[in-house]
Formats: structure tokens, sequence, C-alpha cells
């Protein structure tokens, strides 16, 4: 019944002065698993993980990471971590190849090992024509395929991620969720931080929406795309029709109609699951509404972020 | 226990890889060496040739044979300057998180970047002192002192790296560490690196008596046996014993900021 968590915080708080980044952030990620830290500008993701690679101490609350107390035993965690930083963490006066040979070191393996290993991971993630490169040179895309390869010389059982793909093209970032997924199938735990849904949808088992420094929403990705609901839209013939299209929509999700006459729609969100589309048909054919079309959509990733975070803004607003 | 063992034994291998590291970043950004290769040189020149000429020695002695050992040591205390600008780079750029985030010995970072700014200034001294040669400096003492001599350049070198790199990482930031520059050239200056201290005004000889490099640059004078006058004998306490002071004064700066550093590295919070 004791389930090993890789990642485990509880309460954890960060105070800069008057800022108050993190407000008791709690954190359970199973070991093996992705856990999406998901969050807009300012959320706390980068304070987050900072606490818990060891880099700032936490104000208040306990985190563990692979068994181990962040504040208690840094050298233990350190030992089963691997982090790639938010901004670029190699060095760029130094070429890939000797950059992945340092680090390659300075975790413990031997010269001949290093130097092979940092060959091998150039190869994996197409770096090898550029390994003798100064890495300041890079394109963006590439400096951040190098950062995950300097993570993942000594496959470290818990690794963290800080938004690894942002400003990535399509294809540079398909490479670093490949390198993600290779490591997990490997046994490690990865928690990373993005602004993504998709991102999170794609790779994560579990997504953790954070906003404010605290959860806001936890589950898989379809859990969450199923608590914000779905989305009802309807097509009518006419648009003398619409008010009465809305009224029954409204009756029918017990929200508020959206009407919009130029395209001669009237939609309205629900988080009924009864709400099927057969009786959305029948009620408006009852109230003798003419139809062209109608679809009962799950909302798109951008709306269920958007709810998300939104949702804890308007209440911070109103509580201020 | 075997923890304890583990991390002793991986700390040297550790700082050993640091040290590369600093080594293969000046093979390929080579700017910083070259100025401290060029920078004494070029003082070489312009003070054993454009100002000398109005600078009086005590005694009457060669002021270029008085000028050579001030360069040494200002060489040596160039440390400082690169120290500190290199480790306000790593700072600014994401790496030294990295290396906090890495299971090395927390000695390993500035261990390794102190020891190779005593390669660099070991690579420093031998054109300057070649240059020195070809314009009149010479050792006019025991090769055991002149050996003496350039050890305590290194040791000196050493402990300027220290203070630098404690320097660039309360900068944080290359533009701070850029301005903080600036004022660490003034240091020589107010000593006697390139002219007596008798002449100066009380309250500035007072500090450049009492400032480090004066010590060390004294002890170079005596050791190489260069036109050592007699310190004046109202010079204060590190001028009449300069060897001495020179030694106290490196260590003294070791024991405080070996453990500064360490200290911040280890606990820098952003
Ligand atoms: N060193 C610091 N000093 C003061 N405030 C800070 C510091 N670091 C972070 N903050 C504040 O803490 C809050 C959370 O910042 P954090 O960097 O964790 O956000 P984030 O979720 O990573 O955002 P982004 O998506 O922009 O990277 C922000 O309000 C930020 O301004
Ligand atoms: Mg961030």
């Amino acid at each position: 019944m004791t389930s090993t968590y890789a990642v485990h915080s509880e309460g954890l708080e960060k105070r800069f002065g008057a800022v108050h980044a993190l407000r008791g952030l709690d954190l359970a990620v199973p070991e093996g698993s992705i856990c999406g830290l998901l969050g807009p500008n300012g959320a706390g993701k980068t304070t987050a993980v900072r606490i818990l690679t060891t880099l700032s101490t936490p104000t208040a609350g306990t985190a563990r990471v692979a068994g181990h107390d962040v504040t208690g035993d840094p050298r233990a965690v350190r030992r089963s971590i691997g982090l790639t930083g938010q901004y670029a963490s190699v060095d760029g006066d130094l070429t890939g190849r000797e950059n992945l040979r340092l680090f390659g070191r300075l975790q413990g393996l031997r010269g001949a090992a290093a130097r092979h290993r940092a060959d091998e991971l150039l190869e994996r993630f197409a770096l090898t024509d550029a390994a003798d490169r100064p890495s300041r040179t890079y394109s963006g895309g590439m400096r951040r395929r190098l950062d995950l390869a300097a993570c993942l010389l000594t496959e470290p059982p818990v690794l963290f991620l800080d938004e690894p793909t942002t400003g990535l093209d399509p294809q540079s970032r398909e490479s670093i969720w490949e390198g993600v997924r290779q490591l997990t199938r490997g046994g490690s735990t990865v928690l990373l931080t993005t602004q993504y849904l998709e991102e999170a949808d794609r790779l994560a088992d579990e997504i953790v929406v954070i906003d404010h420094g605290t959860v806001t929403a936890t589950g898989t990705p379809d859990t969450l795309k199923a608590a914000i609901g779905s989305y009802v839209e309807v097509v009518v013939r006419s648009t003398e029709a619409l008010p009465d299209a809305g009224r029954v929509l409204g009756a029918l999700t017990g929200g508020e109609p959206v009407l919009d006459r130029a395209a001669a729609t009237a939609g309205a969100a629900t988080t009924d699951p009864a709400l099927t589309l057969p009786r959305v048909v029948r009620e408006l054919d009852a109230a003798g509404v003419a139809l062209l079309d109608a679809t009962v959509r799950r909302p798109t990733l951008d709306e269920v972020f958007l709810r998300l975070t939104r949702r804890t803004t308007t209440d911070k607003e109103t509580a201020a | 226990m075997s923890d304890l063992t583990a991390t002793l034994g991986s700390s040297p291998r550790d700082a050993i890889a640091m040290l590369g590291r600093y080594l293969t970043r000046m093979r390929h950004a080579p700017g910083m060496l070259v100025i401290t290769l060029v920078a004494p040189l070029a003082m070489l020149v312009l003070f054993g040739y454009l100002f000398g000429s109005a600078i009086g020695i005590p005694g009457g002695g060669n002021y270029r044979e008085y000028l050579v050992p001030g360069l040494f040591v200002s060489v040596a205390a160039n440390g400082i300057l690169t120290g500190m600008i290199s480790t306000a780079q790593d700072q600014q750029r994401g790496v030294m998180d990295r290396f906090r985030t890495l299971p090395m010995s927390r000695f390993a970072v500035p261990f390794g970047q102190t020891a190779s700014e005593v390669l660099v200034a070991a690579a420093g001294l031998l054109p300057l002192a070649l240059a020195g040669l070809a314009v009149g400096w010479r050792v006019r003492g025991t090769a055991g002192a002149a050996l003496g001599a350039f050890a305590l350049l290194l040791l000196f070198r050493w402990a300027a790296a220290w203070i630098g790199q404690y320097l660039g990482m309360l900068a944080k930031s290359e533009e701070t560490a850029g301005q903080l520059a600036s004022l660490t050239f003034m240091l020589p200056m107010v000593s006697n690196t390139y002219v007596p201290t008798e002449g100066m005004p009380g309250w500035l000889r007072f500090l450049a008596d009492w400032n480090p490099i004066s010590s060390v640059v004294a002890a170079c004078r005596e050791l190489f046996g260069n036109a050592a006058p007699v310190a004046a004998a109202d010079a204060a306490w590190p001028l009449h014993h300069p060897v001495t002071a020179a030694l106290l004064w490196s260590l003294l700066l070791l024991a405080v900021f070996i453990p500064l550093c360490v200290h911040r590295y280890t606990h820098t919070d952003r």
C-alpha cells in the first residue's frame, strides 16, 4: 500500500521579499511516471523546480526527491537527479562534445566511458555534425538538445526539465519528447514544466496545473478535459430562430448561451455527461428550431488551459 | 562513512575535471589570456621608458630594475580581475546552476577555477621575465631566493583568484563585474609597484604601505636582490619584513576568502 513517490512535496512555500512565489505546493509524482507541471508565466514553476533540485531552499514545507529530503540531504538528492534549467545550462565556450565529456566526468564516468557516452548522445540528438563547435554558436533548438543530453549521461532516476521545448520547432520538440519517453522506459521519473497543455497532454501521465504558487487542478489529461466538460454548438437555418435556440441550449446546459448572428450559430458549455447530441436535436426540434448542423465537442486544449488558469485569476481579483 | 570517503576520493578528480574546463575555455576564448600576457609588457614599456625617467628611486638605482618585480606582482594581482569576470559569467549563464545540481564536492568548482588562475599566472610571468631581462632586470640574489619569489607570486595569484571569485559571485552579472574591474585595476597604483611610497601624502602612504601588494612587491625586490633599498625608517612594519608580511597576507586572504567562496557557492539562493 506504500506507493513510492519519486517527487513528494508538502506545503512548499517560497517568499522572495514581498513576492509570495509558492503558497503551499503539494506534489506527489509516482516512480516511473511523467508529471507535467503546467502553469502560466509567473505561476511558480521555476521556483518549484529550483527547490526540488536543491538550488534554492523553501521558506516552509518539505520535499523529498528519490526518497531524500531536499534540505536535509541535498547531496543524496543531487546523486539522483538531472536538471535542464529554463535557460541554457551548458558552457557556451566549450564545444558540445567537450560539454558532455566534462559533465560525464563530473558525474563519475571515467575518461574512456565519458568519451564514449558523449559520442553516443551526440549521435542520438543529431548533434554529431556540430559536436566540435563552441556550443554558443548553436541554434536554440540545438542548445536545448545538448542541454537535455547533458542530463542523460548517467540516466538519473529523477529528471527535471524546465520548459524543455519553449521556442523549438516541431521537429526539435519531437526529438526532445522522444528522449524523455526513452528515459522513462528505463524506469526514470520525469517532472517537466510547460506552458503548453498540448505538450503535457502528449507526454505526461498526470498533469498538475499550478497558478499563483498553488495547485489548481490535478489529473490525467482526459480527466482534466472532462472536468471542463464539453461544448454544444448548433447552426440554425434562419437567424430568426437564434433566440429560441439560445433559450433551449441555456435550459439544457444551465450555462450562458453564446449567439453568433454572422455564423448563425448558438452554443453553450456544459459539464453534464448525460447531455448527448440526440437529446439536443430532439429538444430543439420540439421547440420548432430548424437546424443545419449540430455538434457536441470536447474543448480544445487551449480552452482547457485558459479555463483552468483564468478561473484562479478572477478568483484572486474578486478576492482582492 | 563510505559516503565520506567516496566524497573525499572524488574531490581531486572533480577539481581536475573543472581545471580542464577552464583551460579548454581559455583555448577557445583566449582573449583574457592574451590580455594577461600582453598588459604587463605594455606597462613595462609605458613606465619603463615613458614615465620612468621622471621617477626617482631612493638610492638612485635603475628604475626598470625596480619596476619589473612590481609588474610581476601586478600579474599576480590580476587574478582578482580574471577570477571575478569568469565567475560572474558562469553565474549569469545557467551553467553554475548545473554544477550546483551535480553530486560533486562543493570545493571542486572554486578549486578548479583558482588552480587554472595559477597556471595562467605562471604562463604570464615567463614572457615578462624574458622582457625584463632584455631591458636590464637581473636576478642578483641566489637561485633559491629567486625560486622562492616565483613561488610567492603564484601563492599570491592564488589568493587573488579567490578574492576575484568571491567578488564575481557577489556581482552576479558580467556588467557589474566589468565595472568593478576598473577599481581592481587601481589596486597596484596605490602601492609601491610603480613609485616608492615615501613621496606619498600621509594617508595615501598608510594605505599603500599596508596594501598587500606592496608587501609582495617589496618581498620580490628583496628576493631577486633588485635595488632593494633599506625601507625608510618611518615605513610601516610590512615593508621592514616584506617576505614575512607577504606570506602572512597571502595566507590571511586565503583563510578569509576560501570559506567565503565555498559558503557562497553552496548557499546562493536566487
Ligand atoms: N529571485 C527572485 N526574486 C524575486 N521574485 C522572484 C524571484 N524568482 C521568482 N520570483 C517571482 O516568483 C514568481 C514565480 O516565478 P517563477 O519563475 O517560478 O514562475 P514560472 O512559473 O517559472 O514562470 P515562467 O513561465 O515565466 O517561467 C514570479 O512572480 C516571479 O516574479
Ligand atoms: Mg519559469
